[in-house]
């Protein structure tokens, strides 16, 4: 199958590939980029665990072709923290236990700060209707609920620079 | 010395050891997007392997077509049974102790068999490649219920089985009969219930459904040619297990043999089974020399890999007219699927589903289940529970609240006159379980108190009078005995492996650790919790030991992670390891501090010389030592390794609450509200056992709410992907209270009894009791799972109290 030529700056750095048009974005990152935070867990835009930002919106990116990311700023977990200081997200799920196997995380990691960035002061069913797209099985979200909460309150006592 | 002494409790608490809410060590890398899961594993010069599936139910395979897939460029191979057949592997042992097809040996028996792999450079060329293969069919009538396959002119499944009049437990009567499986006495129950005055039955279905871990399954398999070693990466719990069977089958020796399950994303029995996609790319890493990748997708995940439940029940109970229970009798027709590939104890062919007296003093019970073969996939893993304790805990307490309903007794009223009391501990069960302790008069009276149940129960009483309430009540209460830790090897073997479990600590020359176990995590958070039981019994910090699971060339062999076994059986392990090392440490400690060791005492993470608290010496300074310059006769080093026979199950339990509003116009449920007291003995690490219990409950939630595997006449399974199989998101699930008692095990080394599937088995009944709870007034005693707003709302129909 013929290839196609994009660049898409992924966690702050151009890349340039030639992929085929077929290519999903989350195969992109995964084995082209060797970017493997981000998981499969049903590629039917169902599970939420291929959740990544492009251009500051949430992606299920096993739905997204990585030709229509010709151009864009991708970031994925991998990209979340910041030289080395975790994202106030990352932080609240360590804190408050929001993680057991772990598969579902970086997705929700990556829904949850794009979600505070469109709603920073949410009520706890807001919360739950922000994040409802990503699906996690081990959990039971309520310590995901807190995550976000704690680091809804980090953020807004210390806003982003 | 003259320093001051850091007080005992503070260096208790700088351990971190049992009973700390410890923050997880494994989380650094799964919030960092660096966990390494069986997809993320890459090696040089790996393939991709793509499965052709049957898309019928039950049919001959006329012809099978390569030539358009391997014109294909980037596939390396195609493989059928045929291919298989010369290395003997088309078919395999299952661990029930039938044989499964690998590939579909001129028959396929359920709608998505594998019937052909291929295998290619990359994912999206095997893709290709698996749609290229033709497949022509004939097509055979479909079985799809497990009564109609045993009638007498039922179409025969299982040709392989022909004239084999006895499987493996015991005699077949049909040709679609796999087993009939007895426990308990047959003539005292008859006789309990000849003499009783009370007598109920209920017929109930516990419909099939699916574990579906996020992660679904597969592996890299890399065969080395040049040293004759296979390295397997797998979605495994049980990875000893898997090299054991990968060697039997590949003719590989054991010691050529590498598993390895990396971080796993979630099991919930899923992946304890071995498939035949594992196998298969096994054979092709070996035919091919190179290393192939091997991971299903969801809807391969949901109709393939695993079912579980399944049971069609009829339950009985005996009582006298005040509601205490005399008898009990169980009958079960169980759906195997195709294949008898059920995970249980060899000798358990209905698993440990003779627990089914629960919580309960009967007297005299028996059940029996009969296993049946039908057109669908094969599996009967235990999802999230020991053994098939789920579906025995949902008999017993849906036949309590059937009594309780006859008798118009109230429902904790009843389950207070029947329990076990205290002091009958421990006790032995009309089928022979010993349970080891319980206390549950105590625990029911706190979930009572907690949800004040004399004022919910009178506010359903009115909402009920009011003929214009626009909703009904229900209220489940359940209470629920498990049995995990299998176990005792007396008892329970795979393939003929006894289920003990192990564990390796070396302590190094400065102080630090490093642990091993038969098990693997999956999420349950082992590499904090294990690390805290060697933190309280040798006083060393938790940060400072080392945790790894799940390479059989590192860790010692041990059944792996299922049916609650790894706090009970592993977890047991680590103590006594942890104590052969304490007790050479003592030797040392005594030799450096020049006194004999029963003059020592133990205190925290230091032997001190009794009277003088300025003389001691810490573990580390023992380590130092034990390296450095050990007593003459002592062999340098500290390091101890045990494997653990547990001499007994453990008998974790609770009691569960629920109240729920059903909307009698569209039939839908709101869980208002859900209490859960868990007893799991000696707690560890409060903070996970908290999120396990969240986590079981949510899966109980989905099971009793929305979880089934429909299958139409044909044979198609009506529901496999996330769109149709109900998997709750934050919105649908409920908020959850946890509340707890303290009744350790006696037997267990720290007391401790397991805990993760406890609220999968309790919450399910809890969830049904609630919604049938709510019809209880119009004289209904059951009602089938799930409860979706359409099927609640039929019943409201069917009982006149729509609106
Ligand atoms: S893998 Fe993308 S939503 Fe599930
Ligand atoms: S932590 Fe396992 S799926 Fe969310």
């Amino acid at each position: 199958m013929a290839k196609k030529l994009i660049s898409v700056t992924v966690n702050g750095k151009l890349e340039e590939r030639a992929v085929e048009p077929r290519t999903l974005l989350i195969h992109f990152l995964r084995e082209e980029l060797n970017l493997t935070g981000a998981h499969i867990g049903c590629e039917t835009s169902h599970c939420g665990a291929c959740t990544v930002d492009v251009d500051g919106v949430s992606v299920k990116s096993c739905t997204h072709l990585a030709v229509q990311c010709d151009g864009a700023h991708v970031t994925t977990v991998e990209g979340l923290a910041n030289k080395g200081v975790l994202h106030a997200v990352q932080e609240g799920f360590y804190k408050e236990h929001g993680l057991q196997c772990g598969f579902c995380t970086p997705g929700m990691l990556m829904r949850a700060s794009n979600f505070l960035k469109e709603n920073p002061n949410p009520s706890e069913d807001e919360i739950r209707m922000g994040m409802s797209g990503n699906l996690c099985r081990c959990t039971g979200y309520q310590n995901i609920v807190k995550a976000v909460q704690y680091a809804a309150r980090k953020l807004q006592e210390a806003p982003a620079a | 010395m003259s320093a001051v002494i850091q007080p005992a409790d503070e260096r208790e608490a700088s351990l971190a050891g049992i009973g700390v809410s410890r923050l997880r060590k494994e989380d650094a890398r799964f919030i960092q997007g660096k966990g390494n899961y069986v997809d993320d594993i890459k090696l040089p010069g790996m393939l991709h392997m793509d499965i052709v599936r049957s898309p019928i139910a039950h049919g001959r395979i006329k012809r099978i077509n390569k030539e358009a897939a391997l014109a294909i460029p980037g596939v390396h191979a195609v493989l059928t049974a045929d291919d298989l057949k010369p290395l003997k592997l088309h078919w395999m042992p299952t661990l029930a102790g039938d044989v499964a097809a690998v590939l579909a040996d001129e028959k396929v028996h359920f709608q998505m068999q594998e019937v052909a792999i291929v295998i290619a450079d990359d994912r999206y060329i095997a893709a290709d490649a698996a749609e290229a293969v033709e497949v022509e069919y004939e097509e055979l009538p479909v079985v799809i219920d497990p009564y109609d396959a045993l009638l007498p002119d039922a179409p025969v499944l299982r040709e392989d089985l022909a004239g084999k009049t006895s499987g493996a437990h015991g005699p077949r009567e049909h040709h679609n009969h796999i087993f009939t499986w007895d426990a308990g006495d047959l003539a005292a129950a008859d006789a309990a219930f000849a003499a009783a005055p009370i007598k109920v039955e209920q017929h109930m279905h516990y419909p099939r459904v699916h574990p579906c871990p996020l992660e679904t399954c597969g592996c890299v398999a890399s065969f080395d040619p040049i040293r004759g070693e296979l390295t397997t990466y797998i979605t495994s719990q049980a990875p000893h297990v898997v090299r054991t069977v990968v060697s039997m089958l590949s003719g590989v020796p054991e010691s050529k043999v590498r598993i390895v399950s990396p971080d796993i994303g979630g099991g919930f029995g899923n992946k304890v089974g071995i498939y035949p996609g594992y196998v298969c790319a096994i054979v092709a890493s070996i035919v091919l020399g190179r290393p192939v990748k091997w991971i299903e997708d969801r809807i391969e995940n949901i109709s393939s890999t695993a079912f579980a439940r399944d049971y069609h029940m009829d339950g009985q109970l005996a009582a006298t007219e005040d509601g205490k229970i005399l008898g009990l009798k169980v009958n079960v027709v169980a759906d195997h699927g195709a294949f008898d590939a059920c995970a249980d104890p060899t000798k358990f062919p209905a698993g440990l589903f003779h627990i089914c007296s629960g919580s309960y003093d009967i007297a005299a019970a028996h059940c029996s289940v009969k296993g049946v073969y039908t057109n669908k996939a094969p599996g009967g893993v235990a999802y999230r529970c020991s053994f098939r304790v789920t579906e025995a805990v949902y008999l017993i307490e849906r036949m309590v609240d059937v009594l309780a309903q006859r008798l118009n007794i109230d429902k904790a009223e009843i389950r207070r006159r029947n329990f076990i009391r205290k002091e009958q501990f421990p006790y032995t069960s009309a089928f022979g379980f010993e349970y080891d302790s319980g206390d549950y008069h105590p625990a029911l009276e706190k979930v009572l108190d907690a949800v004040d149940y004399p004022a919910l129960r009178a506010e359903q009483a009115a909402r009920r009078a009011d003929p214009n309430s626009p909703t009904l009540m229900g209220i489940g209460l359940v209470s629920f005995t498990e049995i995990v830790g299998a176990g005792p090897s007396k008892m329970c073997d795979i393939l003929g492996v006894g289920m003990f479990d192990s564990c390796e600590i070396r302590i190094h020359p400065t102080g630090s650790a490093i642990a091993r176990m038969g098990t693997i995590t999956q999420g349950q958070g082992h590499q904090t919790t294990y690390a805290q039981i060697i933190a309280t019994e040798l006083g060393i910090p938790s940060e400072v030991i080392q945790v790894e699971e799940g390479d059989t060339s590192t860790a010692p062999y041990g059944l792996g992670t299922y049916g609650s076994r790894s706090t009970p059986v592993a977890g047991a392990a680590i103590a006594m390891a942890a104590r052969k090392i304490h007790a050479k440490a003592r030797k040392i400690a005594a030799h450096m501090l020049e006194v004999s060791e029963s003059d020592l005492d133990w205190e925290v993470d230091r032997f001190k010389v009794r009277g003088d608290d300025s003389k001691f010496k810490t573990m580390a300074d023992v380590a130092w030592q034990a390296y450095h310059q050990p007593p003459a006769g002592l062999e340098p080093g500290l390091e101890a390794v045990h494997y653990y026979d547990p001499p007994n199950f453990t008998f974790p339990f609770g009691i569960y609450l629920c109240v729920v509003d059903i909307d009698r116009a569209t039939g839908e449920t709101k869980i208002r509200r859900f209490y859960a007291l868990d007893d799991c003995g000696t707690r560890i690490n409060p903070m996970i056992i908290e999120g396990q219990i969240h986590g079981g409950l949510t899966e109980g939630f989905a099971v009793a709410m929305g979880q089934q595997m429909p299958f139409d006449a044909q044979g198609n399974l009506l529901g496999n992907t996330l769109m149709d199989y109900f998997l709750p998101t934050a919105v649908e699930t409920p908020k959850w209270e946890t509340d707890y008692t303290v009744t350790p095990s006696p037997h267990h080394p720290i007391g401790a009894k397991g805990v993760a599937e406890s609220p999968h088995v309790g919450s399910i009944p809890t969830f049904n009791a609630a919604v049938v709870d709510a019809f209880a007034h119009v004289g209904v005693t059951h009602l089938d799972m799930p409860h979706t707003a359409f099927r609640v709302w039929q019943a409201l129909k069917a009982h006149n109290l729509a609106i």
